[in-house]
């Protein structure tokens, strides 16, 4: 589904990423983690299609296409979607308007007629007790007003939504209780799909005692420098990223 | 990608102003300049009585003495007086046989506008006086009007047919000696609407003026009169287009609005002359003096702007709150995008008691855009139990335009309620990215931010105008981003 190969990610002339190799199969859940700083959330922006990142080298494949040459909302309405890390703002649009400008762009692309509104509504209404959000919630404007852990849990209703192929969660965890952090993991997990597949960069281990990835990679330095099944996640747990970098500086015999 | 880039490039870039034709009709016009022989010659085309020669050229040795204002928040070029053509007018060619009917060319002009002649075609209830560069070709649906007594028509007909109405009104709530250009448009107006609702009518349809200009190197000056005699209502709409030109051109006009006792005007504008081009080359100066009075008690006027077009807007719609209890409000939209420039607000003058004002107010700039709301509130000191309140926000697209707030607040009153709130806020490329990657086109995700921006001001235009509000919006902000 995603193939990519030696991806290097300059911002502003500063190198971030320096050719990631990754290839996510449809079905698997990949897990990203690393030390802040060590481009995990570039990664994400350039899969959705930031401009601010400039791709250098290397080329991403999305069912064999040049993802890089997608617009970012083509690439939304292919299937990838991109839970934010900051989700953002937008006062006096209602969710519902929001939602339903989404929806049927994506329908629309499908070939689909565009949903009517009383149809609309019936859906919003089961995904919300799907993923179990506030149904107040989709009367306010887009995250106007929401708290951390409500601007989360709308990433995932809106992931709800609009069933991605490709979820990319970018730091989702970050600043959640525990209890919207389970929310958040089971809401993932109930929208997975045989054919569909997650991306989950992550700081901390504990999301992954929810969403069991197929795959962690460590990022770090803009390399993916290790990767391997889940007990990778809990062996970093245990001996931080210390243990990471050492190892990366020793092979490579470049330092700070 | 290469297509999609090419596709919105060139909606941006051709699609932006729709109404930027010209169209060939045979013109009547008179030469370029002013002085007192011009306004006798448009005093005489019209067939004046003596009084109105007596108003327009006291008015015209009045703004003689007159300097153009200049504490506006604006940098206006030197306007000529001299180049500008004062009296232009198609030639209706009417046949002897048949004489209303209208010029082909001019139907068909009206009909790219959206705006049909012939009342058959119109879908909605909605009356129509079209004014082309100085005169009125057609008014719609008056003898439908009539039969309930409502008076709509040309301002030119009203002088001929109902003289006295208009001896009365006229110059009444904006003076021959108000400003600038309330003057000017005082000594040479040459059309524009009148309309008088009777005591005790409810007007059943959208009363409507359309604005067009389409000849070169002239000015238009149109005046509109509106009377609402007790217990009446009305919902007034004006619209405004032009071609697209590399000179600037000249539009300033008046307005008056009386309201009576328990009357209730709405008076909405969709003002989209031609802004200029992509550089600030070209477009429509608009200098324009709206104001009316609410006379008798429990009376209400509303006015609701949206202001997406003209090179320069100088609008400051009015409302004299005379009558106790009355109530004046004002919703606004203003837009200035590439090199546009607006100064626009109201005045709220509470003279009455327990009189009340509300003010909303939504600025968006973007390009090189400058905006600024200028707004007066002003409590008597008979006016116990005053009360306002006002809202002003501004929306910034980009880094290069400017918003900018200059409220007025004079209290003689102690009891008056006064209440300010102000916000500026910015479109980010978050929030545009935001909406892309939920699969929203960048154009699609601005229409939408802003939409949900101006929502509370849209809503307050007729139905039949605020899908069409939206859109236009949405075209002047194409491009504007990213």
């Amino acid at each position: 589904m995603l193939v990519i190969n030696n991806l290097h990610v300059a911002i502003g002339g500063k190198i971030i990423l320096r050719g990631i190799n990754l290839e996510v199969k449809p079905g698997e859940t990949h897990a990203i983690m690393g030390p802040n700083g060590s481009g995990k959330s570039t990664l994400a922006a350039v899969i959705a299609g930031r401009d601010f990142a400039q791709v250098t080298e290397g080329t991403v494949e999305y069912f064999g296409k040049n993802l890089l040459e997608m617009a970012p909302e083509e690439r939304s309405r292919k299937g990838i979607f991109l839970g934010f890390q900051y989700p953002i703002e937008i006062p006096g649009v209602s969710m519902v308007n929001f939602m339903k400008t989404a929806v049927n762009e994506h329908r629309k692309y499908r070939g689909l007629e565009p949903l009517s509104a009383s149809d609309f509504l019936k859906v919003m209404r089961e995904k919300k007790e799907m993923v179990d959000i506030d149904s107040k919630l989709a009367n306010r404007s887009v995250n106007e007003g929401f708290s951390g852990g409500e601007k989360k849990k709308n990433e995932i209703f809106q992931m709800a939504m609009l069933e991605p192929t490709l979820a990319i969660l970018d730091e989702t965890d970050s600043g959640l209780d525990i209890d919207a952090l389970r929310v958040v993991a089971n809401g993932v997990n109930k929208l997975k799909r045989p054919d569909s597949s997650a991306v989950v960069i992550t700081h901390y281990q504990r999301l992954l005692d929810y969403i069991v990835p197929d795959v962690v990679h460590v990022l770090y330095d803009g390399r993916i420098v290790r990767s391997a099944g889940k007990e990778l996640a809990l062996e970093l747990e245990e001996k931080g990223y210390e243990w990471i970098r050492n190892e990366v500086n020793n092979q490579t015999g470049y330092g700070d | 990608m290469e297509n999609e880039h090419e596709r919105i490039l060139n909606d941006v870039t051709t699609g932006e102003y729709k109404y930027g034709f010209y169209s060939d009709i045979e013109m009547e016009k008179i030469p370029k300049g002013l002085n007192e022989d011009v306004v006798r010659i448009i005093s005489k085309k019209k067939n004046e009585p003596e009084w109105l020669l007596e108003f327009r050229l006291k008015s015209f040795r009045h703004w003689l003495t007159m300097k153009m204002p200049g504490w506006a928040n604006l940098r206006i070029p030197d306007i000529d007086y001299q180049d500008i053509i004062y009296y232009a007018a198609p030639k209706l060619n009417k046949s002897p046989d048949s004489p209303d009917e209208i010029d082909p060319e001019l139907k068909r002009t009206f009909d790219r506008l959206g705006i049909p002649l012939e009342e058959q075609k119109h879908l909605s209830g909605v009356a129509v006086d079209a004014v082309m560069d100085s005169v009125s070709v057609k008014t719609t649906f008056r003898e439908t009007l009539a039969e309930l007594g409502i008076i709509f028509c040309s301002f030119s007909e009203a002088v001929q047919e109902y003289p006295e109405l208009v001896k009365r009104y006229l110059g009444r709530v904006v003076p021959y000696t108000d400003n600038f250009f309330a003057t000017l448009n005082s000594a040479v107006f040459s059309d524009g609407s009148f309309c008088y609702i009777p005591k005790g009518v409810r007007c059943p349809m959208e009363l409507s003026t359309y604005f067009r200009i389409n000849a070169a190197n002239t000015g238009q000056f149109e005046r509109t009169l509106l009377v609402a005699d007790e217990e009446s209502y009305v919902s007034y709409l004006e619209g405004c287009t032009a071609p697209m030109r590399d000179e600037n051109q000249l539009h300033a006009a008046v307005v008056e609005i009386i309201a009576e006792k328990n009357a209730e005007v709405k008076y909405s504008t969709v003002q989209n002359w031609y802004p200029g081009d992509r550089e600030g080359r070209g477009g429509i100066f608009n200098f324009v003096t709206k104001r009316g009075i609410c006379k008798g008690e429990n009376s209400r006027i509303s006015w609701t702007q949206v202001e997406t077009g003209s090179a320069i807007t100088w609008k400051y719609p009015a409302c004299i709150l005379k009558g106790d209890n009355s109530t004046g409000e004002f919703f606004s939209v203003a837009v200035t995008n590439n090199h546009q420039q607006a100064d626009t607000g109201t005045k709220m003058i509470h003279i009455g008691k327990n009189t009340r004002s509300t003010i909303v107010s939504k600025g968006i700039s973007a390009g090189e855009g400058q905006n600024s709301y200028r707004g007066l509130v002003k409590v008597l000191n008979n006016a116990s139990g005053a009360r306002n309140f006002s809202q002003c926000d501004s929306l910034l697209l980009g880094d290069k335009c400017g918003a900018h707030t200059f409220p007025y607040i004079e209290i003689d009153n102690p009891t008056a309620i006064v209440e300010h709130e102000a916000t500026t806020s910015k479109i980010g490329e978050d929030q545009i990215f935001y909406c892309n990657q939920r699969g929203i086109s960048t154009e699609d995700a601005i229409g939408l931010i802003v939409n949900g921006y101006v929502r509370e001001v849209i809503n307050k235009l007729p139905m039949e105008f605020a899908v069409e509000a939206q859109k236009l919006l949405q075209i002047s902000l194409e491009g504007s981003v990213g």
